[in-house]
């Protein structure tokens, strides 16, 4: 408790002291000769392998946009703050790229957690905020760019394709937290539209690491198929028990989790994880010559420790991309500007394909791909173009209230 | 009957798991009375052991049954002589002193290997049972729980060393005047917690994964077990894991995992205000 005060104190201090200095710093930022560019991702803690490949992709893009010879004549200078999972960190690092960084952007955030604790902070500083997880959708916010799939766009196309392949039946199992749950609801909204039934739900706390009561359900259900919405490492061992109990080549599997983050191909041996099929905007095996390009280009940047290509860091790296892009169209660094642009509803060419703003919801219509994992490379099976993000669609209109600052709970029932 | 047999099968599986996790705690806070909340990390080690042994080509039964017990066996005696020794009787200060070493394992070996779940293949397959198929890992979990039991069960009760330990929890001067290096009860005591948390940790490897935060997961549970079991190590292991064990994975059948772990702290509240001192207080009071 005391600490907490403490810290509270301090950073009341902290945000005061910008107050007060926020003449001098604005008319320094202004005739500074660097551009401002915040990081917030884990680079430690539990989720330090889903933020560093992130913060990787970020300083690549800067770079690049830098050797194109910056913005505005100016260069763009990273300023990394590593929140270490942890929500305070989170909201005194946005206050401070706000306050006393003056940042232009800011790119980050990874769980839904750490999102709406940073992403109200930085509306109310009119710092402009791109987000790059896949997320259960929703957010409402003019002053922040959602570019990661939500479930209607990856589930609406991933349970027909499988249905098809595979049967009618399906076995839900999901994480039991509001991606878990909201996704649950539209993989049985999409099973039934496709004539099919959900046999089953079942929803794990993410520190469960026993499946074996749940194997014997599905056993007993004899389901077509599983969808798998676990998340998390407890989760893993899921894959591991269903192939150690002799299911895998009974009972396909498909997933709008698994490889998302990347390395749960590294982990789960080929022998588990072959024939899972999966959905995403974004694979590393995209045959364009924009991926091609950008595969190479991070081999050469990152010889060791090459970061994993996922959809959260590839789209941290376009995200850079299209603020600058933006930028550059806007010629200014003013929020309003910038937003103008953002909704002028350009398509952008990017490795994960086009992508278009949708200026009603500030998230991405963008190519979603299904694909078929075969020994750690994901096989591209399907394409789909310019998928709308339907379920943000359904509560959000940035147009009719530009003033929203909310995520709304999307509710299918 | 198929299905019935197979739930059988679960929950076994179920009082098995809490019999591996909670047998190293037991005999370090059941018999030492050292509040261990490093324990989860102890099992970290064994399962770290495993999977990096495994990577470098070990066979894996020798680096599950001989290399994590023995590893964690070691580096619990060099705790026990670098920490331990100097606190024992002050129940509240091993608490946090093991906490401490809790944080530091977690954060050293998320440094060293990373924060990123590793993992080695499960061995066996799947064994059918009518229409159902289940692990036979699971069986071999089973089995292994027993022969934890059964092991303790004969060192203490028909090795002399059993004898002797027991001896010196009970009353360590009267054991030095019978010269007997208690020191060396108390270290030798130790190691051999420390090496069962290290086995459990490297059994239940194969179908968790590791990573450097795993123990939380199961500090909470093997507490619980230990401290619902009460003083005896064998029978109240015995009887919290089965009890416990048993009801968590019938709820858990019935309504879901969600249901199953809350159960298991609701069964073992019920239980502690019923039977303070543990099961073993009360109950069968003069076994082991």
């Amino acid at each position: 408790m005391n600490s907490k005060m403490t810290r509270r104190t301090l950073l009341g201090q902290a945000a005061a002291t910008g107050a007060i200095g926020s003449l001098p710093t604005m008319s320094m930022a202004a005739t500074s000769d660097k551009i401002r560019v915040g990081g917030l991702h884990d680079l430690s803690g539990f989720l330090d392998f889903l933020g560093v490949p992130m913060n990787k992709m970020l300083l690549l893009a800067i770079e690049e946009v830098n050797a194109a010879g910056g913005l505005l004549g100016k260069e763009l200078e990273p300023v990394i703050y590593d929140p270490q999972t942890n929500m305070s960190l989170y909201s005194q690092f946005a206050t401070q790229l706000s306050l006393k960084d003056r940042a232009a952007v800011a790119i980050g955030g990874i769980t839904s957690a750490s999102r709406e604790t940073i992403r109200p902070i930085l509306h109310r500083y009119n710092v402009p905020y791109f987000y790059n997880t896949l997320y259960e959708g929703g957010v409402c916010d003019r002053n922040t760019v959602a570019l990661g799939t939500t479930p209607a766009q990856t589930v609406e196309k991933l349970v027909p394709y499988t249905m098809k392949l595979w049967g009618k039946k399906v076995y839900t199992l999901a994480a039991d937290y509001n991606y878990g749950h909201i996704t649950a609801a539209w993989v049985k909204r999409f099973v039934e539209e496709n004539g099919g039934e959900v046999v089953e739900t079942d929803y794990f706390p993410l520190d469960v690491t026993n499946f074996g009561p749940t194997i014997s359900k599905i056993q007993s259900a004899k389901p077509d198929m599983i969808m798998s919405v676990l998340v998390g490492s407890g989760h893993l061992g899921f894959y591991n028990q269903w192939a150690a109990a002799g299911m895998k080549n009974e009972i396909p599997i498909a997933s709008t989790t698994f490889g998302g983050g990347g390395a749960e191909i590294e982990i789960i041996k080929p022998e588990v994880a072959n024939g899972i099929v999966s959905s995403y905007g974004y694979y590393p095996s995209i045959d364009t010559p924009a991926n091609r390009a950008l595969v190479e280009k991070v081999k050469a940047r990152y010889p060791t420790d090459t970061p994993l290509l996922t959809e959260l860091s590839v789209l941290t790296y376009e995200s850079l991309l299209i603020w600058a892009s933006a930028v550059r169209e806007a010629g200014s660094l003013d929020q309003a500007k910038i937003l103008e642009v953002l909704e002028a509803g350009q398509t952008y060419d990017l490795p994960s394909g086009q992508v278009t703003i949708d200026p009603l919801t500030h998230h991405a219509v963008r190519d979603v791909y299904i694909a078929d994992l075969q020994d750690k490379s994901f096989i591209i099976k399907e394409k789909y173009s310019q998928v709308q993000p339907s379920d943000t669609q359904l509560v959000c209109n940035l147009q009719e209230d530009p003033t929203a600052n909310v995520q709304h709970e999307i509710s299918l029932n | 009957m198929d299905y019935t047999i197979v739930v059988a099968i679960e929950l076994l599986r179920a009082v098995a798991g809490l019999v591996l996790i909670s047998t190293g705690l037991a005999i370090i806070f059941g018999m030492m009375r050292v509040i261990n909340i490093a324990h989860g990390e102890f099992m970290m080690l064994g399962g770290y052991t495993v999977v990096l042994s495994a990577k470098a080509g070990v066979n894996i039964w020798i680096a599950m049954l001989v290399l994590a017990p023995l590893t964690v066996g070691l580096f619990g005696v060099l705790v026990e002589r670098l920490i331990i020794r100097h606190l024992y009787g002050r129940i509240i200060d091993t608490l946090l002193a093991t906490w401490g070493l809790s944080l530091f394992l977690i954060g050293f070996v998320a440094v060293v290997f990373g924060n990123k779940l590793e993992g080695v293949a499960t061995p066996f397959s799947g064994i059918a049972i009518g229409e159902y198929s289940v692990a036979a890992y699971t069986i071999f979990l089973i089995g292994a729980a027993l022969a934890f039991v059964a092991s303790i069960y004969l060192a203490l009760k028909y090795s002399k060393a059993g004898l002797i330990a027991r001896a010196t929890m009970q009353n360590p001067e009267m054991v030095e005047a019978l010269g007997v290096n208690s020191k060396l009860v108390f270290m030798t005591t130790f190691g051999v917690g420390a090496a069962f948390s290290g086995l459990a940790g490297a059994l239940l490897a194969p179908i968790s994964g590791v990573i450097p935060g795993m123990g939380v997961n199961f500090i909470g549970p093997a507490f619980i077990t230990v401290v619902t079991g009460g003083s005896s190590i064998i029978a109240g292991t015995l009887s919290a894991s089965g009890l416990l064990g048993s009801i968590s994975q019938s709820t858990a059948f019935l309504a879901g995992p969600v249901y199953g772990d809350a159960m298991l702290f609701f069964a073992a509240l019920v239980l502690l205000r019923l039977l303070p001192q543990g099961i073993t207080g009360r109950l069968f009071t003069r076994s082991l």
